[in-house]
């Protein structure tokens, strides 16, 4: 049993069969990678994971609970964590207020009323935003503002602000899209090292096929809806279902 | 100190000094002067200061924080003065029970507004907050008249026995703070000059102090910071584990708090309540005072609240003789000419003239007057640099 089990889900958008029987097993602290082509559905099954869609049919378990039917706060509670296609964060605050707040939803739990307290007071809060921000080779952007950061920044500042919830499953959306190579590289290499160091799980969509052969340690192809085959990077590369309907495009 | 960095608790004594020392500041011109019409020194404005400070300040909560702009506060404000009316009237003359009981009802009638507008977000939830205030205000007007005295609104009678008073038979009661009457005031004559201290205004002043304390600490605090989130982006908000209903609900609360807050003190200052105060322009009213103060900052929704009531009180007291007898020294025709000119823009035209400083502030100052403030002390601060270095230095920002 892995520790995100996707059984026979569907989602219809009116006459389009977005997604039909997706079934998907994510092994506990491994690298997995979904990939197709523009359209396949990829997104569309990340949205049913974290509460954003709810699928017309079959089941989502994480670690044993069904996550269908709870609202995305709370599926995010139960240790599932997002980055997004373009870089959610909240672009009005400096970078270490971004920081804080996934520890404060960490150590706070969905909703507490703490309005006296100086947020600046809390140390274990700034401590650990500070540290995150460290490892994540911000500590001199403290108190820039988000929104004035580089793409790159962003990228590297949401995946930290989701690390920072020590979530057990991290789910990524084409995290090096629009990012020139440099920044692409310095990606690999963050995910490299959180996969590495930490209790993690990481399920990452991506087209960029070195990102992919460079992380994934199990790759599930997905064509309109649904997935053609799941196997190590290896018999991926070669498959010939596969080649038809995604590499021969990018080739 | 008190909790508050250095820079709050700067800000916080500022505020302390220029609201203990209003009755002088207000009231530079000497009586027999011409500019004495300027003077703003007196009780019922200086109330009138800083109880819609209060009442912009607590709108800004909601509107500077989360961005849910909300256009039918003055319901709340309403629902706090009908409250707040009612207990002098049933219980006691005492003023402290009163704005008690006007922040409750208020605080309750918020709690049920909110749940169902918040619904909403964006224009939407502009439009529902705006629907149940014209409700309100209807209700207030005719169905309700039982309890709201309808078009006439209420007041304090001479047939009003409050259970906890000894008022003579036919006395008419008093709003007072253990004994002491908030019309009590005290005036010092100095020269030309004449300063009124008020018991009603410093009582007001030191609710109001409170109430920017507390929403400064609000601001600082760890809700401040979800609430800034919740503007910022309510969908890494909600991927981020926390939910924005309840945070949003118990901003709102607040912010119909603090209109109740300001309602019940306008009860207590001047004993009597109409429907008009929850009319759709006093909502509108007081999302003016917030933007043109400055949206978000701590200060800018006094000052707004200020410049507006200093307008509509001072400015609209201009007539055509006074006028003429400003321009009185010019030839004739040109007298004629000026005062035709700048007629439109004084007395029941003082609305033409707020307008006019609206636009300019949203269009210039888009951070309000206290973005006003800050670019000139900028300006101070970058010629004095200029001179010592002799170069040009400009700020990152
Ligand atoms: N909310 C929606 N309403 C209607 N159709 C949708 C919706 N979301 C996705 N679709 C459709 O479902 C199909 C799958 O879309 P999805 O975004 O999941 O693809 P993808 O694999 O992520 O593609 P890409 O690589 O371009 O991101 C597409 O044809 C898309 O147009
Ligand atoms: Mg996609």
């Amino acid at each position: 049993m892995g520790i995100l089990e996707v059984k026979d889900v569907g989602k219809r958008f009116g006459g389009l069969q977005a997604l039909g029987d997706v079934n998907l097993s994510v092994k506990e602290n491994s690298v997995h990678a979904i990939i197709g082509p523009n359209g396949a559905g990829k997104s569309t099954l990340l949205n049913c994971l974290v509460g954003k869609l709810i699928p017309d049919t079959g089941s989502v378990m994480f670690d044993g609970q069904s996550v269908l039917g709870r609202t995305p706060h709370e599926i995010n509670q139960m240790g599932i964590s997002r980055v997004f296609q373009t870089p959610e964060i909240f672009g009005d605050l400096t970078v270490l207020e971004n920081m804080m707040i996934p520890c404060f939803a960490k150590r706070d739990g969905a909703f507490r009323m703490r309005a006296i307290e100086d947020m600046m007071r809390e140390k274990d809060i700034v401590e650990k935003a500070e540290s995150m921000l460290k490892d994540m080779n911000m500590a001199d952007k403290h108190h820039m503002h988000a929104a004035s950061m580089s793409r790159g920044d962003k990228r590297r500042l949401e995946i930290g602000m989701c690390l920072a919830q020590e979530p057990r499953l991290l789910l990524l959306d084409e995290p090096t899209a629009g990012m020139a190579r440099a920044d692409t590289n310095n990606t690999i290499d963050l995910l490299k090292q959180i996969s590495d160091e930490r209790d993690i799980t990481i399920a990452i969509i991506e087209h960029d096929m070195h990102v992919v052969f460079s992380l994934a340690q199990r790759i599930t192809v997905l064509a309109q809806g649904t997935p053609l085959v799941e196997d190590d990077p290896e018999n991926i590369k070669g498959h010939p279902k596969v080649r038809e309907a995604y590499l021969g495009e990018t080739a | 100190m008190l909790g508050l960095n250095k820079k709050d608790l700067q800000l916080m004594l500022i505020v302390t000094g220029l609201t203990m020392l209003a009755p002088f500041i207000l009231n530079p011109f000497p009586e027999s002067s011409g500019m004495a019409q300027f003077n703003a020194g007196y009780p019922d404005l200086m109330q009138r200061f800083v109880i819609f400070g209060i009442f912009a300040i607590g709108f800004n909560l909601l509107f500077g924080l989360t961005g849910y702009l909300s256009f039918g506060h003055a319901a709340f404000l309403g629902v706090g003065s009908y409250g707040a009316i009612w207990m002098m009237k049933l219980v006691t003359l005492n003023v402290i029970p009163a704005i008690f009981m006007g922040v409750i009802v208020a605080g309750i009638f918020s709690v049920a507004v909110g749940y169902i507008c918040l619904r909403r977000s964006g224009i939407y939830f502009s439009i529902l907050t705006l629907a149940f205030a014209q409700m309100s205000y209807a209700l207030a007007y005719s169905v309700l008249t039982p309890i709201t005295g309808g078009e006439t609104g209420l007041q304090i009678k001479s047939t009003d026995r409050p259970l906890l008073s000894n008022l003579a038979e036919g006395e008419t009661g008093r709003a007072n703070l253990f004994g002491m009457d908030m019309r009590q005031s005290f005036e010092l004559n100095v020269g030309d000059w004449l300063f009124t201290f008020n018991a009603g205004y410093y009582i007001a002043a030191v609710v109001m102090l409170i109430a920017f304390y507390i929403s400064i600490r609000i601001f600082r605090s760890p809700f401040g910071l979800m609430l800034r989130a919740i503007k910022s982006n309510q969908t890494r908000m909600s991927y981020t584990g926390l939910n924005p209903r309840p945070h949003t609900l118990a901003a709102f609360v607040i912010s119909g708090m603090y209109a109740g807050l300001a309602g019940g003190l306008l009860v207590a200052m001047d004993t009597q309540v109409g429907p008009e105060r929850m009319f759709w322009t006093a909502s509108g009213e007081v999302v003016l005072m917030t933007i043109l103060g400055g949206v978000g900052t701590l200060i800018g929704p006094v000052l707004g609240a200020g410049v507006i009531k200093y307008m509509e009180n001072i400015l609209s007291k201009i007539n055509k003789d006074v006028l003429h007898e400003w321009f009185a020294f010019m030839p004739d025709g040109l007298e004629d000419f000026i005062v035709f000119l700048v007629y439109p823009f004084i007395g029941k035209g003082w609305h033409l003239t707020l307008g006019i400083l609206f636009m300019l502030v949203v269009i210039f100052l888009p951070g309000g007057l206290v973005e006003g403030g800050q670019r000139i002390g900028k300006w101070i601060k970058n010629r004095g640099k200029a001179k010592d270095t002799g170069g040009s230095t400009e700020p990152a920002e």
